[in-house]
């Protein structure tokens, strides 16, 4: 029994720059299941981010709805907004945005900060163990400068799940990294959405990426060119299994 | 989040720039200090002054000649002569509050023993005036009501005459010195009683009858005070009252005529002047309350600094859940720090340089608990004020703004 996470009706967003109206978003309808890994495309400008940051509630729509979970977005407060991102919502960045000069068990401790409900114990065991969940438990007192890119968005990643959000949402998460290291973060994305249930929205520019998830939302121009599931998923865990040894080294 | 962990972040924060936070914290550090020392000194010159005053006796009762309109030209009291011995025998005949009376007239002039010089000043007063002052003599006999009417030369000697005219330590009871040409034999030694209210040298002096001192050097029959005793502290208004009427019959003033004197008891010179060492204390701390606003704004000077360099962090921690009022706290709380830490480092600085006043200028001082619970608390809110606005510019911050600020 799949339920509706996600559901958007004729969104629009327009940006203001002086007397010209960028229309980045002219009207998107489309829902999201709980439990679907959908990546978004679209060549640069069409709008990939800014629908993104609507559907992680850091932004708002100059027109139409939408609704998480059931809830209309529009009607929260900042406050409650803020509160909404910190429970449901677990965003990775393309430059994974951690804070520097601070260990990595901190920064995935970050979300648990601003969440009441969490004790200063349980939120070091719940860091630790979504350090764990990307490989990363003998980092954890590493800071940014010492850790790989792959890494570092390894423990972006973490911090994103640490809350134990409903929904995952990444702009261009693997947008900076390598190949081999691309397909170790679309292992654990299909991990954590075909183990876990997560729900993904994930934004990326390359179709190799796209065939790892269940469905594809093209856009173009403000505008969505193609809304396509993909029955047979690729495995990432596969892919990367079968990558020659000698990879790095050849590009 | 907590306050726990809002003081950590905050300390984390200011540790990653140790110099800049200890510079900022600089101002406040000084202006605590300034504050800290400042009331130290006040009140330490305050509560000696208001010793000195009722260690002279706080029934001692002082009579000035006052300026006067006459035919509209106003004259200075120092210049006004108008008290005589015809007043001091009216008093005695018929005082009641009042147990002793002495005239008194200050000369200067030189004091000169074989080579050895010094100016200095002779008073003259009555034998009853060691008494109303409460002075005591270490060694030697005072003079008498005779030596007053025979105009004896003979004088009581200040330590500090002592250490100039008989520098090798011998006894000077006894010795004759000359004091504007005229020989006087020292019969008695005062006691040593340090710096008066108003700084100057108590010990500076030298005693001898009323009747020498008109006679012999002032040649003056009036008077520059009379002072007196009252029975007891708590007639001091009666016989304020009792000796203004007497002086005012003995002048022949008429009802309609001012006082051409006045009256003045020690609690109203210790009143006076404790307001005026209050006036001193005020603008000492006004000063150092400006140093600490100058801090202030130095704090909210790097506050803006911090939240400008610290924009992507706000917006990744609103992204992730922040609340404004998280952000704002967690920049309020650093400016907080920043203003309590220099705080406490300005207490303990103020203490110490409050002590070293007092070692090494000989100052009174005492370190009140209100003056560094005051600047402990005007601190805090010092750091609530400046740290506001830029936590509150950090609080509006849009995240996505926020986050793609390079
Ligand atoms: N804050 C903003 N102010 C003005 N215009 C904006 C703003 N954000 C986005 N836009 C415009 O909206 C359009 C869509 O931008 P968006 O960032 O969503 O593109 P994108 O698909 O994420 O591109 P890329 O693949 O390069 O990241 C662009 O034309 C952009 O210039
Ligand atoms: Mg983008």
């Amino acid at each position: 029994m799949s339920k509706t996470i996600l559901e958007i009706k004729d969104l629009k967003r327009d940006f203001q720059m002086g007397v010209e109206t960028v229309h980045a978003l002219r009207g998107i309808n489309f829902n999201v299941e709980t439990g679907e890994f959908v990546t978004i495309m679209g060549s640069s400008g069409s709008g990939k981010t800014t629908l993104l940051n609507i559907l992680g509630c850091l932004d708002q729509p100059t027109i139409g709805n939408y609704f998480l979970d059931g809830v209309d977005v529009k009607k929260l407060t900042r406050d409650e907004l803020a509160q909404l991102r910190n429970r449901k919502i677990g965003f990775v960045f393309q430059s994974y945005n951690l804070l520097p000069r601070t260990s990595a068990l901190e920064n995935v401790e970050l979300p648990l900060l601003y969440n009441k409900d969490v004790s200063v114990s349980e939120r070091r065991e719940r860091a630790m163990h979504a350090l764990e969940s990307v490989q990363l438990a003998d980092r954890s007192d590493h800071t940014p400068s010492q850790l790989s890119g792959g890494q570092q968005q390894r423990v972006a990643i973490a911090r994103a799940l640490v809350n134990e959000p409903v929904m995952i949402l990444a702009d261009e998460a693997t947008g900076n990294l390598d190949s081999r290291t691309s397909y170790g973060i679309m292992a654990l994305m299909q991990e954590l959405n075909q183990t876990h249930g997560k729900t993904i929205v994930f934004v990326t520019h390359e179709p190799d990426i796209a065939s790892f998830s269940s469905r594809t939302i093209l856009l173009r121009d403000g505008m969505i060119q193609k809304d396509t599931k993909n029955e047979k998923p690729r495995s990432a865990k596969q892919v990367l299994a079968e990558l020659p040894v000698t990879d790095d080294y050849k590009i | 989040m907590d306050i726990l962990n809002l003081i950590r972040i905050a300390y984390r924060a200011l540790q990653r720039n140790k110099l800049r936070a200890f510079l900022t914290m600089l101002g406040i550090i000084i202006g605590v200090a300034a504050v800290i020392a400042m009331v130290a000194i006040g009140q330490g010159s305050k509560q000696s002054i208001h010793d000195q005053l009722s260690s002279m006796g706080s029934n001692m009762l002082t009579v000035s000649p006052a300026s006067n309109l006459n035919g509209g030209v106003r004259i200075a009291g120092s210049s006004f002569q108008s008290l005589t011995q015809k007043d001091i025998i009216a008093l005695q005949k018929q005082v009641q509050y009042i147990t002793e009376i002495s005239p008194s007239i200050t000369s200067r002039g030189q004091a000169i023993n074989g080579a050895l010089n010094w100016p200095t000043s002779m008073q003259g007063v009555s034998p009853s005036y060691l008494d109303i002052r409460k002075l005591t003599l270490k060694d030697g006999i005072p003079f008498n009501e005779n030596d007053v009417t025979t105009s004896a030369k003979v004088c009581l000697i200040g330590q500090t005459v002592i250490d100039n005219l008989f520098p090798g330590g011998e006894n000077p009871i006894g010795k004759v010195i000359r004091f504007n040409k005229i020989p006087f034999q020292i019969i008695g030694i005062l006691n040593p009683k340090g710096q008066n209210a108003f700084g100057q040298d108590q010990d500076d002096i030298l005693i001898a009858p009323i009747g020498t001192v008109q006679k012999r050097i002032s040649a003056t029959i009036y008077y520059q005070n009379i002072y007196a005793s009252a029975a007891n502290e708590n007639v001091t208004d009666a016989a304020v009252t009792e000796m203004t009427s007497i002086l005012r019959e003995s002048h022949r003033l008429r009802s309609n005529e001012d006082n051409d004197f006045t009256v003045r008891t020690q609690a109203e010179l210790i009143n006076t002047l404790s307001a005026t060492s209050g006036l001193l204390t005020v603008l000492l701390t006004v000063i150092a309350g400006i140093s600490l606003v100058i801090g202030g704004i130095g704090i909210m000077n790097i506050m803006y600094v911090s939240v400008t360099e610290r924009t992507r962090e706000i917006g990744l921690r609103m992204a992730i859940g922040a609340r404004g009022t998280d952000i704002m706290l967690q920049f309020l709380m650093e400016a907080i720090l920043i203003s309590i830490t220099g705080g406490v480092i300005g207490v303990v600085l103020g203490m110490v340089s409050t002590w070293l006043v007092t070692a090494t200028l000989g100052w009174p001082t005492i370190v009140s608990e209100s003056s560094v619970v005051l600047s402990f608390i005007v601190c805090a809110v010092t750091g609530i004020f400046f740290g506001y606005y830029p936590a509150q510019k950090a609080a509006r911050l849009d995240p996505i703004e926020a986050l793609r600020y390079e």
